[in-house]
């Protein structure tokens, strides 16, 4: 690991004060990532500004009946927060089954947003990566991707995002709150994460010296949520498909309905077409199966990967009657 | 940092994580490095009562905090490991211990696994089996270990 200083400012405007000052620091949150990819070789900030001090550490309910998240409230806490748990119960479910319980314990809701991918070509410092050394190539392109992406994807890079919190952030429509020398802004977490296209390097639409500070809910669109997931083993596994599912039916209809996916996508994936495809449905097993194909007919699978694309249909399918009334 | 109860003063360079400050620097052997990586579980240790990977915790990040490692236990979860063969190489269960007893604290605290139905609080062997998921085992002893947990638990 290289050396590098450690500081730790008392408050945010100390924070984006001491990352504008020098181009090679990095924001660290509970390490459970970060201290990995530097030990890796693969981050190596000159300067660490540790910012699991700041004050945002707070889960408030907003007057108009959303919820704030402090960007360094840790991830169980959130988990276990009676704010989240009853109005939220799918951001609650997809912070528990994320990584371990001592992970949980560290890790912070900002940090979390900003994970990398767990691509094994990302992690190989001799293999080709994209993500890692722009202009490399791509090594799971033609090799080892069953673990990879079927939507959203590009020539350059098919890894998948790696977080099961901002899948359930994506069906809830969560913005995230940043800040820096130059002022605060909210950026929708839809467009929080980018797709890779010709440049995987860049991830998010954060500025290099942008702090994360709160993420914002709405209040719920949809009184019963969801999150379910698939893995290789019943706990401690990254997804190979989840679904984050927030349903309202009236009438034997599909009065409001939010989607999205992980473990099959670059970034969290709101499932836009089937949400198009189940709004005013019958609240149906056939309605449920459209969507899914409607979402999943633009998927590319490799010999891999290709049997996330009919698991994801079947686990939209799953999931959304699992939340039927 | 106070370490087992005792307040110790350690000048390390940033880059020194939690698991080598006690095993390197204090000499507290008894908490295990596994993967290194976060994926194994053997470094736990409980930060303020927490149980945290002390591998991926850098230890200037953890400056003034309350530190219990193995050596520092006298609880009734160890000789249930050994009466229930919650072990065979023995080189998880300092971590497993640690980890158990944060684990039983969360519980007692009311904090939810992705297992706990909507109305559920028993420990019950499927919980402890999901909230203990960031300890492996690889020789396997894992029913050796509900075992003792559910024994100790009272569940």
């Amino acid at each position: 690991m290289r050396s590098f200083a450690y500081v730790r400012p008392p408050d945010v405007a100390a924070a984006v004060r001491a990352i504008a000052a020098e181009p090679e620091a990095k924001f660290l949150g509970g390490g459970t990532n970060l201290v990995d990819l530097m030990r890796e070789g693969i981050e190596a900030p000159a300067t660490v500004v540790d910012v699991t001090g700041l004050p945002l550490t707070e889960v408030e309910e907003l007057p108009g009946g959303g919820v704030r998240i402090g960007a360094a409230v840790r991830n169980a806490e959130l988990a276990a927060h009676p704010l989240i748990r009853t109005h939220y119960p799918v951001l609650s479910q997809a912070l528990l089954s994320g990584a371990s319980a001592q992970l949980r314990n560290m890790a912070t809701v900002g940090g979390n947003l900003l994970q990398r991918t767990r691509c094994p070509y990302f992690y190989d410092g001799a293999a080709a990566c994209n993500r890692r050394e722009p202009g490399s190539g791509c090594d799971a392109v033609g090799g080892l991707n069953r673990d990879h992406a079927v939507l959203g994807v590009s020539d350059a890079c098919i890894a998948t995002h790696p977080s099961d919190m901002c899948v359930a952030l994506a069906a809830l429509d969560a913005e995230v709150e940043v800040e820096s020398v130059r002022g605060a802004r909210r950026v929708p977490l839809a467009g929080f994460h980018r797709l890779p296209g010709d440049t995987p390097h860049v991830e998010t639409d954060l500025a290099p010296d942008e702090l994360v500070t709160a993420v914002e809910l709405p209040p719920p669109a949809a009184t019963t949520s969801r999150y379910r997931k698939v893995r290789d083993r019943a706990s401690y596994a990254f997804a190979l498909v989840s679904v984050a599912a927030a349903l309202e039916v009236r009438d034997g209809t599909v009065a409001a309905v939010r989607l999205a996916l992980g473990g099959v996508a670059p970034k969290p994936w709101r499932a836009h077409e089937a949400e198009h495809v189940l709004t005013g449905a019958p609240a149906t097993e056939e309605s449920y199966r459209r969507a899914a194909e409607a979402e999943l007919a633009a998927a590319v699978g490799r010999p891999g990967n290709a049997f996330k694309i009919g698991l994801a249909r079947r686990t939209i399918v799953a999931t959304l009657r699992e939340l039927e009334p | 940092m106070r370490v087992n109860g005792t307040t110790e003063r350690l000048d390390l360079e940033p880059r020194v994580s939690l698991l080598d400050a006690l095993r390197d620097h204090l000499g507290l052997t008894g908490t295990k490095k596994g993967c290194d990586q976060g994926a194994c579980g053997a470094c736990t240790v409980l930060a303020d009562g927490r149980r945290i990977n002390s591998c991926l915790a850098l230890a200037v990040q953890y400056d003034g905090c309350d530190i219990t490692t193995i050596e520092g236990l006298d609880h009734p979860l160890q000789e249930a490991f050994v009466r229930h063969d919650g072990l065979q190489c023995g080189y998880c269960t300092s971590g497993q211990i640690c980890s158990a007893i944060g684990m039983l604290a969360e519980h007692a605290a009311g904090a939810p696994s992705a297992v706990t139905p909507p109305d559920g609080t028993a420990l019950t062997g499927a919980e402890i089996r999901e909230r203990m998921s960031g300890n492996l085992c690889r020789c396997g002893a894992y029913n050796g270990i509900v075992d003792a947990i559910r024994e100790v638990a009272g569940s």
